[in-house]
């Protein structure tokens, strides 16, 4: 396996992690916006207050490890979904001020206001997200010089937007799971209700996805590849596992989730390799993992620098976990 | 104004914005770390409260930073593109390194210390203080690595059009690195002990007798007298003597100095007008530039008309940010020797006029961030890299003047909200006043402190 290989699968890794982690988060504030009670809210806000910041690292870590090991899609993909990111960073921004600021206050108007903008602030990311794995599945317009053609309407074309909402939906559902982890009664029974409801939505356009993309981009689908059974079963057993055990074993079921999600990520890694970027003009003009990678030497420091870093991060993060396990106390430090 | 000029406008306020929070977070950080130490090992509930109120004011701080400094990690591939494909082999991995060495730690632990109290062992809480305090710290040294390689490239070979990474260790450790962070960092701490000192001057104001306003006081002038003091000699100063050997160009510009000449003078204050340029209304030391910048009184300096005018950065900018930058240094230096003085002789608590004007200091230190910070990216001017490409060759031509004013306006109707609620937010935590122990009384709490 060469440098370039292997940074493609780290890169692929932090958007698995990203999507797991942060994925909980962003669909925890989607279900904010329809809590029913004060109580729910700031249950909601305990059970992701002392991870969420640590989780949207994910990202900023998987921008950088994208701008150093392949500078060229960074910069091409960045600069061409311009406006789709300004939306996701103004979101971003929104969701992080709006949940440090809104209990230092103690005013009913005041918290109302920031639960809307905590909401969209993660709804806008969360849909986002899925309508950029769509462009990215479909292929961008990049013409033979590398240079982007396309416009901002454009990324949002029916199968990206399709893809949006198997995204959107996928993270409600994440984000229920491990909500139910952190709470009890009525308010456990409503986010198993929302589990459901949005895994039945995931599925429907999950499978209405799937069908498009074969007409899309057909070459995505790499039946020869083993690599693309195996994710395609533990993307089945993610799927099958998560009702199964949703009533009895909540913990089981986040983690069927997880799996689930991170298949998914697979699948398209493994049908997207050994490009990056494919091209919708032609597939000669895609950004690859050697045309647009960095130097031998820097994919080789970046290695030594994640073998390093990485183990250590997730130790801690793991032990940070196992920290606030359990139902959220309420009257607890924080929120 | 085109594409470009917006590109850059728009890059100098979401910079701008972000760079309030950094170095009043990191110097907050370090804060904490003393505070709960004594809250922990001497036992003291009061420290303990230190903590607590200093640890509100920096959450709120912190998601602010955080938040706008994912804008400054996008906005190099968003609206720089061309310069993130030529430099990308070398600037992207320290991004990178700053989220897998700095950001995890940070952001991981900061979970941990604000939600962890009474759930973790004291220990690990304040493990988790110092952790937070070393993330924020190995933070800043990335991201000062990053910059300085624009301001001084290292450890790279021009091939395959682009810049390709020769020596991992020269690019990280370039001429301006460790002159520069230790410059920074310093001021953060500089920041934080403002904050920390001027916070406690004002529950000082109100009851001269408060342990909460002695302790947080003690605190914040020991950190904040040595750091002020080296923010100058020797951090400054040795600065000055990188930028001087380094980059010529810039130099001349933060120094008023128009014509090169052999012992040079120190303009101490003056208005400079252009063009051509000159500096009015000048107070200067003779032969002092020439000394502090080379050790020599009559070394040569290069003056701006030694270099072609299209290689020289913006003149006013750079003299005005700069010497203001030193004035506000100066006052601080100045505020926090003579509270020294006050608290050695145990007669601070009721110098109302110094508790006064070190509470009105707060907002100083940032200012000089600021300004320091334009001195040193107007100074690169008009290179992105230095003399290695230049800032007009490397915006996103893809991203239209259109699109950039519709960012623009955005990014700056949040982040003025976003100022207004932060400064009411922490006035507000500040007013509210720190969560005491019930049970001591407060003559008791005098004298215990």
């Amino acid at each position: 396996m060469d440098l370039n290989t292997i940074w493609f699968i780290l890169v692929a890794v932090l958007i698995g992690g990203y999507a797991v982690l942060d994925g909980f988060d962003l669909g925890a504030g989607v279900l904010h916006l329809f809590s029913r009670s004060e109580g729910e809210r700031r249950a909601t806000l305990q059970a992701i207050g002392p991870t969420w910041d640590g989780n949207e690292v994910w990202l900023l870590t998987g921008g950088g490890a994208l701008f150093a090991a392949f500078p060229a899609v960074y910069a091409t993909v960045f600069s061409g979904f311009y406006l789709a990111l300004m939306l996701l960073l103004v979101g971003l921004i929104l969701r992080a001020v709006s949940i440090e600021f809104r209990n230092v206050i103690e005013s009913a108007g005041w918290r109302k206001a920031f639960d809307l903008a905590f909401g969209i602030g993660s709804l806008v990311p969360a849909l986002l997200f899925g309508v950029a794995v769509g462009n990215i599945l479909r292929g961008v317009p990049i013409d033979s010089a590398g240079r982007w053609t396309g416009t901002f309407l454009g990324l949002l074309n029916p199968y990206s937007l399709l893809v949006g909402v198997v995204g959107l939906c996928f993270f409600v559902m994440h984000g229920a799971l491990y909500l139910r982890l952190k709470v009890d009664g009525e308010h456990s029974a409503r986010l198993a209700g929302w589990a459901k409801g949005s895994y039945l939505g995931f599925l429907l356009a999950f499978v209405g996805a799937t069908v498009a993309t074969g007409f899309v981009s057909p070459h995505l689908f790499k039946a020869g590849n083993p690599l693309f059974w195996v994710f395609a079963a533990l993307l089945v057993v993610g799927l099958v596992g998560v009702p199964l055990v949703l009533g009895r074993k909540p913990g089981l079921a986040f983690l069927a989730s997880s799996l689930a999600i991170l298949s998914m990520i697979g699948l398209a890694a493994v049908g997207l390799f050994p490009r990056l970027v494919p091209s919708i003009t032609s597939l000669e003009n895609s950004l690859t993992i050697y045309n647009a990678s960095s130097s031998k030497l820097t994919l080789t420091v970046m290695l030594v620098i994640a073998l390093i870093g990485m183990p250590l991060v997730i130790a801690y993060t793991a032990i940070i976990y196992r920290v606030f396990k359990g139902k959220v106390r309420a009257g607890a430090e924080g929120y | 104004m085109d594409a470009l000029m917006l590109a850059r406008v728009q890059f100098a306020v979401t910079i701008g914005f972000h760079f309030i929070f950094p170095p009043l977070t990191i110097g907050l950080s370090w804060a904490l770390v003393l505070a709960e130490w004594f809250g922990w090992r001497r036992n003291d509930p009061i420290w303990t409260s230190v903590g607590k109120l200093f640890g509100k004011l920096f959450a709120i701080s912190f998601a602010v930073g955080v938040a706008t400094g994912i804008v400054m990690e996008f906005q190099f591939g968003t609206n720089w593109a061309p310069y993130s494909k030529f430099v990308g082999d070398i600037f992207g991995a320290p991004l990178a390194a700053e989220g897998v060495f700095a950001f995890f730690l940070e952001s991981g632990f900061l979970g941990l210390y604000l939600f962890g109290r009474g759930r973790v062992s004291k220990r690990m809480h304040w493990f988790s203080a110092l952790m937070v305090a070393v993330g924020s710290t190995l933070s800043a040294f990335w991201i000062i690595v990053a910059n300085s390689w624009q301001q001084t490239p290292a450890g790279f070979t021009v091939r395959n059009g682009r810049a390709e990474l020769t020596s991992f260790y020269e690019a990280v450790f370039n001429p301006s690195t460790m002159p520069r962070y230790l410059h920074t960092v310093d001021a953060a701490v500089v920041s934080g002990a403002f904050v920390v000192a001027g916070v406690a001057a004002y529950y000082l104001l109100k009851d001269p007798a408060s342990g909460f306003g002695r302790r947080a006081m003690r605190l914040g002038v020991a950190l904040g007298v040595i750091s002020a003091v080296a923010e100058l000699m020797p951090f400054g100063h040795l600065h000055a003597q990188q930028v001087a050997r380094t980059q010529p160009e810039k130099f001349a510009a933060i120094e008023g100095l128009y014509t090169s000449q052999t012992a040079a003078p120190l303009v101490i204050f003056g208005v400079p007008f252009g063009p051509p340029p000159r500096v009015r209304a000048k107070v200067e030391v003779p032969s002092l530039l020439s000394w502090m910048a080379f050790g020599n009184a009559n070394a040569e300096v290069k003056g701006a008309d030694a270099f072609p005018k299209e290689d020289l950065p913006p003149l006013w900018l750079t003299f005005v940010s700069f010497h203001n930058m030193v004035v506000i240094g100066l006052w601080l230096i100045l505020v926090m020797v003579l509270a020294t003085w006050h608290l050695l002789r145990d007669s601070l608590w009721k110098k109302r006029w110094l508790l006064k004007a070190l509470m009105y200091s707060i907002p100083l230190p940032i200012a000089a961030c600021e300004l320091g910070w334009i001195a040193a990216e107007v100074g690169r001017q008009p290179w992105i890299v230095y003399k290695l490409m230049r800032t007009s060759e490397a915006h996103s031509t893809t991203v239209s003047a259109g699109e950039i004013w519709f960012s623009l306006i955005l990014f700056t109707a949040i982040y003025t909200l976003l100022v207004v609620l932060w400064l009411f937010l922490m006035f507000r935590k500040v007013r509210q006043g720190p969560e005491l122990p019930p049970a001591q009384p407060l003559e008791k709490r005098a004298s215990a402190a």
